[in-house]
């Protein structure tokens, strides 16, 4: 008895290749319509908008590449990339580095572990504004209590974010309590999945904790610490309510990150095709820095030798 | 442009007082009284009954005590109310967004003259109220709005003429002072600019922590008290014929006394202070003098949590070297453009704005009110919950009052521009460049205001 398929799906499976297209694309089409009308479609209009005098009352009119070279040379603008480079780095690479050393040291067993990891991601929960407010408060120069702290063990007080030279860090600082504990958790999950055999022959060989740690943990954790890298540079980059909330990109514009400029180009100044310009600049930065970490990844990638 | 600065908060009734009343200032609310002459007879307060109104507020005491009062209203109309208060930022950014969608989710908004006045009157955002003004079925007839101070009314009055808004409230700026320390440091409350840098001078002592004068830093912010400054020279930021006079010498001078008062005796950091920091230090009673606006005496005489409630000063503004104002700011109420209830939406304006919420404003200290009958009532000035000095501040202050922000589309971005230049001037750059510098890059701000 030959087994014959029903035919409707052989009518299906074996038609025409330029009918099965058809019918594979009414299948994609949902999940098209939904890209389209929120990621291209805004995308495009912003390029759109980005080439507009665009104000939200009087006429809007065709200016051409006009607001890209009123960017070309807006100090404010050129400072404010300058500005966002400095707080990323600093908000990847402080958080990463401690992050990278908490899971180290909740990775080994050691009494009350458990509520002493719970404790320490903490801080990760709290809402960002809140944060930023109490902050605030803390690092009020005359009544703050980090100065009450740096003065009582014989420090001299620190403007901390009242002075355009100490303001980035500080802002970090904030970060750095903020997101240091995932880190640590994305962190110490690597630590986890690692193999136990690499460590017990180095054990025998005679290796010393630092080498096993330079040589074993570190390049075997590194793709974890590449995710976590990843994440921290998109959560920097968008930075905006911390900052906001406690300085507002001051003193002057000592801490106007790209965002805060751009906020304040479309909802204080309503110069929409202006914003849109930044946007659109802001979005080649974004597109270049992913690609840099991207190529970085893969090469932290284990390669699997068969 | 002189007419409206004589008129400025004078009083128009009540010139008896002696507070001095201008004829232009009289003018301005003559054919209103008119008006409201005729506007006699049985008022149909119930003629809206069953509608529902949304009215959003900044959020500030003035709207929480319309809050607090609402269901009066309420009982009053038989009008349903959905009032919600937003911080003043998010406020005006959210109006603009909504009314240039061309559809609005509230009938009644507050707006800020200081910053919004020319901007919703080019949008033609809010209805037009003198219609409802001259209509006796939607003005309650003991409504009077020849009441409301002549200088008030202007700053609601439209340059073409329009009201889109009735004066809600208006704050004219102060000096608080702490009177232990001045008693200290053996001096007296200064009438001049000058008098004022001596007696910051005086009172420093940083080693002590004790300090000078505070006054906003944060940018934005701060820019006020720098235009605020400029009206001792008898000069505005913007003038008559709409020219910026940001790098006068006046400007100059003004920006020079700025930068000593904040840079050589106010706290360190005050580069990153806003209103409320400002008032926090002041109630330590660590600092000399605080320039702000007049409405924040409640909480510095609230002794639970201010250290000099009982001993604040309220000092007039200080002189200049050729006039002496007050800087102004205030809001009023309008209606959305878009409200398909404008006549039910004002009603609500008319009633918000009557003599008992006014009265009402000033007893509890969360503003200065517009009307005549509150700002110069006797009878209600005595029965205020803080000291007379204050009173008499505010009654002297309104009649020297002079707008504070220039009347432009751009504020916002004359505040941010100018605000950073002078946060700059505090972390020592000079004045004239910084200027210089700032106007550069707000004069084709300005212009492509004007030309759009």
């Amino acid at each position: 008895m030959s087994v014959e398929a029903p035919a409707g799906i052989a009518l299906g499976r074996s038609g025409n290749p330029a009918v099965r297209r058809w019918q594979y694309l009414l299948f994609a089409a949902p999940a098209l319509v939904a890209v389209f009308l929120v990621i291209v479609f805004p995308w495009a209009f912003t390029v759109f908008m980005s080439m507009h005098d665009w104000g939200v009352v009087g006429s809007r009119t065709y200016v051409g590449a006009d607001n890209f070279l009123r960017l070309l040379s807006d100090s404010r603008f050129i400072e404010s990339i300058g500005h966002t480079l400095y707080f990323t780095a600093l908000a990847i690479v402080l958080p990463v580095v401690l992050g990278v050393f908490a899971a180290v040291v909740f990775h080994r067993s050691f009494p009350m572990r458990g509520v002493l990891r719970a404790i320490f991601i903490m801080p990760m929960m709290a809402t960002p504004v809140a944060i930023a407010l109490v902050w605030t408060m803390m690092f009020h120069p005359q009544l703050g209590v980090l100065n009450y702290l740096l003065t009582s063990v014989g420090l001299p007080p620190s403007l901390w974010v009242y002075s355009p030279t100490t303001v980035i860090p500080a802002l970090v600082l904030v970060e750095v309590w903020h997101w240091t504990p995932l880190v640590m958790l994305i962190v110490l999950g690597g630590l986890a999945s690692l193999p136990t055999e690499p460590y017990e022959s180095a054990l025998i060989d005679g290796a010393s904790a630092w080498q096993m740690f330079r040589h074993i943990t570190l390049p075997l954790v590194m793709p974890f610490i590449m995710v976590a890298v990843i994440i921290r540079a998109i959560d920097a980059l968008k930075t905006f309510d911390t900052i906001f909330v406690i300085t507002q990109g001051g003193p002057g514009t000592a801490s106007e990150t790209i965002n805060i400029f751009l906020y304040l180009q479309a909802f204080a100044f309503y110069d929409i095709g202006y914003a849109s310009a930044v946007v659109v600049v802001f979005f080649v930065i974004i597109v270049v820095f992913s690609l840099i970490l991207l190529w970085a990844r893969q090469r932290t990638l284990w390669v699997v030798d068969n | 442009m002189k007419s409206f600065r004589n008129a400025i908060l004078t009083p128009t009734r009540r010139a008896t007082l002696g507070l001095g009343a201008g004829a232009a200032a009289t003018l301005i609310g003559a054919p209103y009284v008119l008006r409201r002459a005729r506007a006699q007879g049985d008022f149909d307060w119930q003629r809206f009954a069953g509608e529902h109104l949304e009215v959003f507020l900044s959020k500030n005491p003035r709207s929480a005590l319309l809050q607090e009062h609402e269901a009066e209203f309420v009982e009053l109309t038989g009008i349903t109310v959905g009032s919600e208060q937003v911080p003043e930022q998010q406020h005006r950014q959210k109006q603009v967004i909504e009314f240039t969608s061309g559809a609005t989710s509230f009938d009644v908004t507050m707006t800020a003259y200081h910053v919004q006045k020319r901007l919703f009157a080019k949008g033609g955002w809010l209805e037009d109220l003198r219609p409802f003004l001259d209509n006796p079925e939607l003005t309650p007839p003991d409504y009077d709005f020849a009441d409301f101070s002549a200088g008030a009314v202007a700053y609601a009055t439209q340059a073409d003429g329009r009201m889109d808004t009735v004066p809600f409230n208006i704050d004219p700026w102060i000096v608080y002072w702490n009177q232990d320390l001045f008693a200290e440091a053996g001096i007296a409350y200064p009438d001049t600019f000058d008098g004022m840098l001596e007696a910051a001078k005086a009172i420093h002592a940083p080693d002590k922590g004790v300090y000078g004068v505070v006054s906003r830093g944060l940018k934005n912010a701060n820019t006020p008290v720098w235009t605020g400054l400029m009206l001792g020279w008898d000069m505005e930021a913007v003038d008559a014929e709409g020219n910026l006079t940001t790098t006068s010498p006046e400007a100059i001078a003004a920006a020079e006394l700025y930068k000593t008062l904040n840079a050589d005796y106010a706290p360190e950091g005050v580069v990153g202070f806003n209103w409320n920091e400002c008032q926090t230090s002041f109630m330590q009673g660590t600092v000399g003098m605080w320039i702000d606006g007049l409405g924040f005496a409640k909480p510095l005489e609230d002794s639970a949590t201010s250290k000099v409630a009982g001993k604040v000063g309220y000092g007039i503004f200080p002189a200049g070297p050729t006039a002496r104002h007050s800087p102004l700011f205030g809001s009023g109420l309008g209606v959305s453009a878009f409200s398909p209830r404008k006549e039910a939406a004002f009603l609500y304006c008319a009633w918000a704005t009557n003599k008992v919420n006014q009265i009402r404003m000033l007893q509890s200290g969360a503003g200065a009110p517009c009307r005549n009958s509150a700002i110069f009532d006797p009878e209600v000035l005595a029965s205020l919950a803080f000291p007379e000095q204050w009173a008499e501040t505010l009654v002297e202050s309104a009649r020297i009052a002079r707008p504070g922000l220039p009347v432009i589309i751009p504020v916002s971005e004359f505040r941010d521009i100018y605000g950073v230049a002078l946060s700059n001037m505090i972390s020592g750059a000079d004045p004239a460049d910084e200027l210089a510098r700032a106007t550069e890059q707000f004069r084709p701000v300005l212009e492509k205001s004007e030309r759009a």
